[in-house]
C-alpha cells in the first residue's frame, strides 16, 4: 500500500510541477495581460490540485487530507477572484487609453 | 554545507543588500523596502543561530524564535508609521522627498 | 550533498536574486511586488529552519500585511515618483557598496566561524513546560517565560497607532481613516468579501487555539482576522470606524491592559510581576491571548487603514 502511495505521490507531484512550469512559461511568453492571466490561473490551479492529490497518500489521517483539500479550494477561490479583478482593471486601462 | 551555512550566508547577503538599498535609493518608499530587507536578513541570522541550538526534541531554539516573532511585528508597525509619514508628507507638500529643491506650494488641506 | 541541501541552495539563490531585483529595479511598484514575493519565499526558508511559528508570522505579517501596506502606498504615490532627481553620485554609491560588502562579509565570517560548542536554551524551556501546561515551546516562551517582551510589544503597537493617528489634518481630527471604498455590489470583490471572512475568522481563531500545542499564536491569528476585516472594508461592505470612537479605543487598550492587570496581580498575589500560579496558568494565558488577538486584529487593521482622512461628523 505504501509503495502504491509513493508512486501516486511521485507521479502526481511531478505532473503538478510540470503544469506550474507550463504556467510560468505562459506568463513569460504570452503577449498581453489577459492571455498571461489565463495561462497563470488555469495552469497553476490545476498544478496545485495535482500536487494536493499527490500529497494525500502521505498524510496520516483524514483530517490532514481534508485540510489539504480545503487549502486547494481556498487558493482556487482567491486565484479566480483576483484574476477577474486584474482582468477587469487591465480591460479598463485599455479602453481609457 | 548544512542548512545553517547556506541560510546564514543568504542572511548576510540580505543585510548587505538592504543596507546598500537604504543608502543609495533616493525615494522614501524604496528606502522603507530596503529597511525591511535589512530587517529580514537580521531575523534570518537569529533563525540560523537558533537552528544550531536544536535540542531536547525540538528543531529550533524557541527563545530566538520568540524574539524574531516580536521583531517582525515591531518592524511592521515601524513600517506602517513610516508609510503614514510619507503619505502625509505627500499630502502636505506634493512631493515625497525632503529635498530643498522641491519647494512647490503646499496644496490646501 | 543531499537533495535537501541542493533544494536549500536553490531556495537561497532565488531569495537573493529576488532581493537584488527588488533593490535594483527602476519602478517602485515592481519593487513592492518583488518584496511581497521575497517575503513569502523567506517564509519557506523559515520552515526549512524548523521554525514554523516564525514562518507563519513572516508570511502573514511580514509578507502579507506589509506587502498590502507597501502596495497601497506605491499605488497612491505612483504618479509622483521623481524620475531622476538626486540619484546619489558615484562616490556615494561606491562607498555605500564598500560598506555593505564589508558588513555582509563580516556577518558571513561570523556565520562560518560559529563556535562548535552550542549553547542553547531549548532543554530548559522544555523542562519547564509543566509551569504552564502548554506544550508548544515558542508559546511558552512568548506568553510565560518572556511575557514582559510580549506585553511591551503590545504597547509598541499602541504607540504606532497613536503615531499614525496623530498625522491627521486638523480638519478631520478624529475622523475615519482612509478613503471610502465602493465596489460593484454584484461584482467579484464583494462576492469574495462575503465568502471569505467566515472561513478566515475560523482559521484565525483556530490558529490561536491550536498555539497551545502546535505552531500558531495570537499574532498570526490576529493578522488573519485583520486581513478579513480589511477585505470587507476594501469591498465597501463596511467602513473604517472613526478613531475618536470610545469603544474602538477600549478594544485597543484591552489587550495590553489585561496583560498589565494580570502582571500586577502576579506581583500582588504571587512571586513576581507576571508570575502565573501553575494551577491557573493555562486559563490566565488563554484569557490574555483572547484579549490579545482582538487587540492585535484591530491594531493591524487600523495601521493599514492609515491616518484619518474623512471627518467623523456627517
Amino acid at each position: 500500500m505504501s509503495l502504491l502511495g509513493d508512486i501516486i505521490t511521485i507521479a502526481a507531484v511531478s505532473a503538478g510541477a510540470f503544469f506550474f512550469l507550463a504556467g510560468t512559461v505562459g506568463l513569460l511568453r504570452f503577449p498581453d495581460t489577459l492571455t498571461r492571466l489565463h495561462a497563470l490561473t488555469k495552469a497553476d490551479n490545476l498544478g496545485l490540485g495535482l500536487v494536493v492529490v499527490g500529497l494525500l497518500p502521505q498524510t496520516g489521517s483524514l483530517r490532514d487530507g481534508l485540510k489539504l483539500i480545503s487549502i486547494w479550494l481556498l487558493v482556487l477561490l482567491a486565484g479566480a477572484s483576483v484574476s477577474q479583478l486584474i482582468a477587469r482593471t487591465a480591460r479598463q486601462g485599455e479602453t481609457t487609453r | 554545507m548544512s542548512a545553517v551555512t547556506v541560510f546564514g550566508l543568504c542572511a548576510a547577503a540580505a543585510v548587505g543588500l538592504g543596507l546598500y538599498g537604504l543608502i543609495t535609493n533616493p525615494q522614501p518608499l524604496r528606502k522603507i523596502i530596503a529597511f525591511n530587507l535589512l530587517g529580514s536578513g537580521v531575523f534570518l541570522l537569529f533563525g540560523v543561530v537558533g537552528r544550531r541550538g536544536a535540542a531536547a526534541g525540538i528543531g529550533n531554539d524557541p527563545v530566538p524564535q520568540a524574539l524574531v516573532i516580536t521583531g517582525v511585528v515591531v518592524a511592521f508597525s515601524a513600517t506602517a508609521l513610516a508609510i503614514a509619514l510619507v503619505l502625509r508628507l505627500f499630502q502636505a507638500t506634493g512631493s515625497t522627498t525632503l529635498s530643498s529643491g522641491a519647494d512647490s506650494d503646499p496644496p490646501g488641506e | 550533498m543531499s537533495v535537501a541541501t541542493i533544494f536549500e541552495i536553490v531556495l537561497a539563490a532565488v531569495v537573493l536574486g529576488l532581493g537584488i531585483w527588488t533593490t535594483a529595479v527602476r519602478e517602485t511598484y515592481s519593487a513592492t511586488v518583488g518584496f511581497v514575493a521575497y517575503g513569502l519565499l523567506v517564509a519557506l526558508i523559515w520552515v526549512r529552519l524548523d521554525a514554523v511559528d516564525v514562518a507563519l508570522t513572516e508570511a502573514a505579517i511580514g509578507g502579507g500585511l506589509g506587502g498590502v501596506l507597501l502596495l497601497g502606498a506605491a499605488a497612491r504615490l505612483r504618479n509622483v515618483e521623481p524620475m531622476a532627481t538626486e540619484v546619489p553620485g558615484r562616490l556615494t554609491r561606491a562607498s555605500a557598496a564598500t560598506l555593505s560588502v564589508l558588513i555582509a562579509a563580516a556577518l558571513a565570517g561570523a556565520v562560518l566561524l560559529l563556535p562548535s560548542s552550542v549553547s542553547t536554551l531549548a532543554p530548559i524551556v522544555v523542562a519547564h513546560a509543566w509551569a504552564t501546561g502548554l506544550t508548544n515551546p515558542v508559546t511558552n516562551v512568548l506568553m510565560a517565560f518572556r511575557a514582559m517582551d510580549t506585553m511591551l510589544e503590545k504597547v509598541v503597537l499602541l504607540l504606532a497607532i497613536v503615531g499614525v493617528w496623530s498625522l491627521a489634518p486638523d480638519s478631520v481630527w478624529g475622523g475615519h481613516p482612509g478613503p471610502r471604498h465602493r465596489a460593484d455590489p454584484y461584482g467579484v470583490l464583494v462576492f469574495l468579501a462575503r465568502l471569505l471572512p467566515p472561513v478566515g475568522i475560523v482559521v484565525g481563531v483556530y490558529i490561536l487555539w491550536t498555539s497551545a500545542d502546535h505552531p500558531g499564536g495570537a499574532f498570526q491569528g490576529g493578522a488573519i482576522l485583520a486581513s478579513m476585516w480589511l477585505l470587507a472594508i476594501m469591498a465597501g461592505l463596511t467602513d473604517t470606524p472613526p478613531v475618536s470612537s470610545r469603544r474602538l479605543r477600549f478594544i485597543l487598550v484591552a489587550g495590553p491592559g489585561l496583560f498589565l492587570v494580570v502582571g500586577l496581580g502576579g506581583l500582588w498575589l504571587g512571586a513576581a510581576f507576571l508570575a502565573y500560579p501553575p494551577a491557573q496558568a493555562k486559563p490566565l494565558i488563554l484569557g490574555i491571548e483572547i484579549a490579545m488577538i482582538l487587540t492585535i486584529a484591530i491594531t493591524l487593521g487600523l495601521l493599514l487603514a492609515g491616518a484619518p482622512e474623512r471627518s467623523a461628523k456627517r
